[in-house]
């Protein structure tokens, strides 16, 4: 007797709690590996998943085994020259020993998998928080979700919920039959008493026995289910709670920035962008670029339209504050905004900039980061900016040299504030 | 007019039962005796979520198969590893895997290694039979997996793991290796009784009386040993007698112990099982071709399939890794056969009782009553030995030389047979540690013993091993080295708070 099973479709993913079992264990050295492979190279990559390391020896199982030394004797296959009684110099290293040592070689390699984009995401932003994640208002479009809420006693057929409804049957047959049942028991009673004296002729049998049979029917003819015991499943919908976040990137593409320096800025950009996401169910970005007048647009043009002029940071700061109180209330709305700039500025512009973040985008953002993309010396902009960051908690400047800076100073700038 | 089974490579479900049918009836034909099969059709993905449960097709969680399935994925991607053409569980029914990505040969030829001689041999071995109950394997591991499920929501997943944990590492050293006699009835008790008191009243000897009386030993400074005997099974007597286990702990340790002891013959007939597959389906898909049921094309895949499978690197060959149990046991099986069909002189001499019988008996005996270490004692024949080049060498770490011992020559077949028969010894291959004291009256600490053979200490990561032996005693645990002269000597100790 012999079955062919097709299993194809069965799930495959059996493994999958094992395997979240073995990160969770290791996290610790996962979350070391992950900043290792990240901290040396720039991260263009950063959607994928990442190939882990971690040293063998933290993770290996142990069992009781023999360790080398003493008197072993093993038997190899295609020997070629050796005859008997002849000695060989023992080779050093475990490699061709002679016995296991070979091929237990291999457990020395570090023990390498790759984690899929969502694990490595969360080592990667592990123990990095959003500052000031106080406002986290409603969204306004409310979502919904259908929750379950008890049993109603109407609905559409599909919904029927047949334990239930068969329960309140019972107990409908069981409350309708009981004034019936007890009389009957009463008069079965009364009859059996009567016949130990009476004959079965006797007006008074016959009138209980006339009893008895109206009773049993009046109890048959309670039915069985009736449309009042039916009883459906109740789903409500309930609004879902979701939060938004708006993300202002401000990026000067005057002439003296290059396409390196943008690229930086767009690894940020990206760094910082995917870091709200995992905070905020829904994320705007609001792309501005400047040179000496700013100019809201989509992404392509933000990272990749070449411009040229001088640079009036102002401009773009302006173009913000505007952009703030048109479309996106502060009572509605977590704002963040990242600007990245190679430093140069129209030197009188510097303190209107000063000015402008101070007093009128400061107090309705939660965090607002600046990176100066240069390896110059740091010009006015850079010194006024330091002016603002004594003023307000939500401010933070960072200066990145090369591409390998980009995530210390994302962490640097993310880093969980010690309570 | 041709009557092949299929031409082309491509299968269906239709040809599985057909190749199944028409292998079923010749495995019929040399009367192999098997449970029935499933088989069943996975996919590569599956056959990876398989392998990381060492083949239990339900497991329960831990993370060591996380592990085990991370490594498999990542040698599988890289193309470092093919996966395993089938995995065949030893359960009644007996469930084979086939690989959707094989071609119909390979379906055949799995079906045949798997179904009919992997299947018949888990039927019959004597230890598999011993040992494992096939009906009531997948019943048990439900079981299990729903119970350490239940016992991590109630205790946490962690405090599960801590447990799996200790009791992993001590898993060889999980198994029964003779049968525990049964539990006596009270009436079986009392018969016992009764003879024994019969026993010693037909012992009675009036001269014994004339015999000063022995000193009674002070009870103060002799204290009996507990357990009575040494025990070699770890976890056994973890369940039974480790102080502070809650009852939920003594039952993980008492799973992780039943399915050691399911996987134990497995262990131990590692050559034979491969190489009874191996000859079978050799034969079975053999006999198809001379009966005209698969063509030229379906018999040249399959020997080149069937002679990777039987690779034998030599020692000096970069990809070897040990002997290949799948080349030395069908070496041996086919050996059998030869010598009962057409023996030569030597073996009429080295396998007297083999020669001229009914190779299908000798093999079915063979196949029933060993396990690697006496198969290998009892069947390698110097043709073999001589086939495969065996040599054996001698690595004494007093000696700054290997020497070789013996080679495939006259002088050197015993010697060569003993020393790979004992390669095969589960029991020299590990240590012999064994339970072998509690300190009832102090401080409870556990004494193991450690009977030192050939000077072979203890690996290293018995530090390891030692602190969960702690975990799960609760107490101090030392273990004592007895050396080959019979010194004792405390080797490792590992206290409670380690």
């Amino acid at each position: 007797m012999s079955h062919i099973i097709d299993r194809r479709l069965n799930g495959k993913n059996k493994s999958a709690v094992n395997r979240q079992r073995f990160i969770r264990r290791f996290r610790s050295q996962i979350k070391k590996a992950v900043s290792e492979a990240i901290s040396g190279r720039s991260i263009t990559d950063i959607e994928n998943g990442e190939k882990v390391n971690i040293p063998a020896k933290d993770i290996s199982e142990p069992v009781i085994n023999h360790g080398p030394g003493g008197r072993r004797e093993a038997v190899h296959p295609g020997n070629k020259e050796f005859t008997r009684g002849d000695r060989i110099p023992r080779p050093l290293g475990g490699a061709g020993k002679g016995n296991k040592a070979s091929n237990t070689g291999e457990g020395v390699d570090d023990f390498v998998f790759e984690l899929s984009r969502e694990e490595f995401l969360d080592f990667f932003f592990d123990d990095l928080e959003l500052p000031n994640l106080v406002k986290t208002k409603l969204a306004q479009q409310v979502e919904h979700k259908w929750v379950r809420a008890g049993y109603t006693s109407d609905g559409i057929p599909s919904n029927i919920n047949v334990i239930r409804s068969m329960r309140s049957a019972i107990s409908r047959r069981i409350a309708l039959r009981s004034p019936y049942h007890a009389r009957l028991r009463e008069a079965e009673e009364k009859l059996e008493l009567l016949l130990l004296t009476q004959g079965e002729t006797d007006p008074l049998v016959l009138e209980l026995r006339e009893e008895i049979t109206f009773l049993k029917r009046k109890i048959n003819c309670i039915p069985f289910i009736d449309e009042i015991d039916l009883r459906y499943n109740n789903r409500i919908k309930q609004p879902k709670p979701t939060t938004q976040a708006v993300m202002f990137c401000i990026m000067d593409v005057s002439g003296s920035m290059g396409q390196s320096q943008k690229d930086m800025a767009k690894r940020f950009f990206t760094l910082l962008y995917l870091f709200l996401t995992r905070t905020y169910e829904k994320t705007k970005l609001v792309f501005i670029r400047h040179h000496t007048i700013a100019k809201e647009v989509d992404e392509e043009d933000f990272f990749y339209s070449r411009e040229t002029g001088g640079t009036v940071v102002s401009s773009a700061l302006e173009l913000m504050h505007k952009i703030i109180n048109q479309s996106y209330p502060t009572s509605d709305w977590n704002i963040y905004a990242a600007q990245a700039s190679d430093g140069d500025n129209w030197s009188d512009d510097s303190p209107l900039c000063r000015d402008i973040l101070a007093n009128s985008i400061l107090p309705c953002l939660q965090y607002y980061a600046y990176i100066e993309i240069t390896q110059d010396d740091h010009q006015s902009l850079w010194r006024e900016y330091l002016k603002v960051k004594e003023m307000y908690e939500n401010f933070a400047m960072q200066r990145i040299t090369g591409p390998g800076d980009i995530y210390p100073v994302f962490r640097e700038l993310f880093k969980k504030q010690m309570a | 007019m041709s009557n092949y089974l299929s031409t082309g490579s491509e299968w269906t479900f239709g040809l599985l039962k057909k190749y199944e049918t028409a292998i079923a009836e010749i495995a019929g034909e040399y009367h192999l005796k098997t449970y029935p099969n499933q088989i069943e059709v996975i996919t590569a993905e599956q056959m990876m979520d398989a392998y990381s449960t060492v083949g239990m097709p339900l497991g329960y969680h831990h993370w060591s198969y996380g592990k085990q399935f991370l490594n498999v994925e990542k040698r599988y991607k890289r193309g470092e590893m093919g996966l395993a053409y089938e995995i065949v569980i030893n359960s009644d029914p007996c469930i084979a895997y086939l690989m959707e990505e094989n071609t119909v040969m390979m379906q055949a030829l799995v079906i045949a290694h798997a179904s009919y001689g992997h299947n018949s041999f888990f039927r019959n071995n004597y230890l598999f039979r011993t040992w494992t109950s096939a009906d009531s394997i997948i019943d048990y591991l439900v079981f299990a997996r729903n119970y350490i499920r239940q016992c991590e929501e109630r205790y946490g997943e962690e405090e599960v793991e801590i447990i799996l944990d200790s009791c992993h590492a001590l898993m060889n050293y999980g198994v029964d290796r003779y049968k525990r006699p049964p539990r006596l009835s009270a009436d079986e008790e009392l018969v016992r009784i009764a003879d024994r008191e019969e026993y010693l009243r037909l012992q009675h000897n009036e001269i014994w009386r004339t015999l000063p009386p022995k000193p009674v030993p002070d009870e103060e400074d002799f204290e009996e040993l507990f357990p009575s005997e040494p025990q070699e099974n770890f976890l056994y007597f973890i369940e039974k007698n480790a102080p502070l286990l809650e009852g939920w702990q003594r039952e993980i340790v008492r799973i992780v112990r039943k399915i050691a002891q399911y996987f134990y013959p497995q262990r131990q007939t590692q050559v034979m099982n491969e190489g009874w597959a191996c000859f079978w389906h050799y034969t079975l898909v053999n006999d198809l071709y001379n009966r005209g049921q698969v063509d030229d094309g379906f018999m040249v895949e399959f020997l080149k399939s069937h002679t990777n499978v039987l690779f034998q690197p030599d020692f000096d060959h970069p990809y070897y890794s040990g002997i290949n149990p799948y080349s030395l046991g069908y070496a041996i099986m086919t050996d059998i056969r030869r010598i009962c069909e057409n023996p030569t002189d030597e073996d009429k001499q080295w396998f007297p009782k083999l020669a001229n019988t009914n190779w299908l008996k000798q093999m079915d005996f063979a196949m029933r009553n060993f396990k690697d270490e006496s198969f290998i004692a009892q069947y390698l024949s110097p043709k073999v030995i001589r086939e495969l080049k065996l040599f054996s060498v001698l690595d004494d770490d007093q000696d700054n030389h290997l020497v070789i011992s013996a080679i495939h020559d006259d002088a050197g077949y015993q010697h060569v047979r003993h020393a790979l028969s004992e390669q095969y010894n589960l029991g020299t291959h590990e240590p012999n540690l064994q339970i072998y004291n509690v300190n009832r009256r102090g401080d409870r600490s556990l004494t193991l013993r450690h009977m030192q053979h050939n000077r072979r200490p203890l690996g290293s990561n018995i530090e390891e091993i030692i602190k969960h032996l702690v975990r799960l005693w609760g107490f101090t645990v030392r273990i004592d080295s007895v050396y080959d002269n019979g010194n004792v000597e405390l080797t490792h100790e590992c206290r409670r708070d380690f």
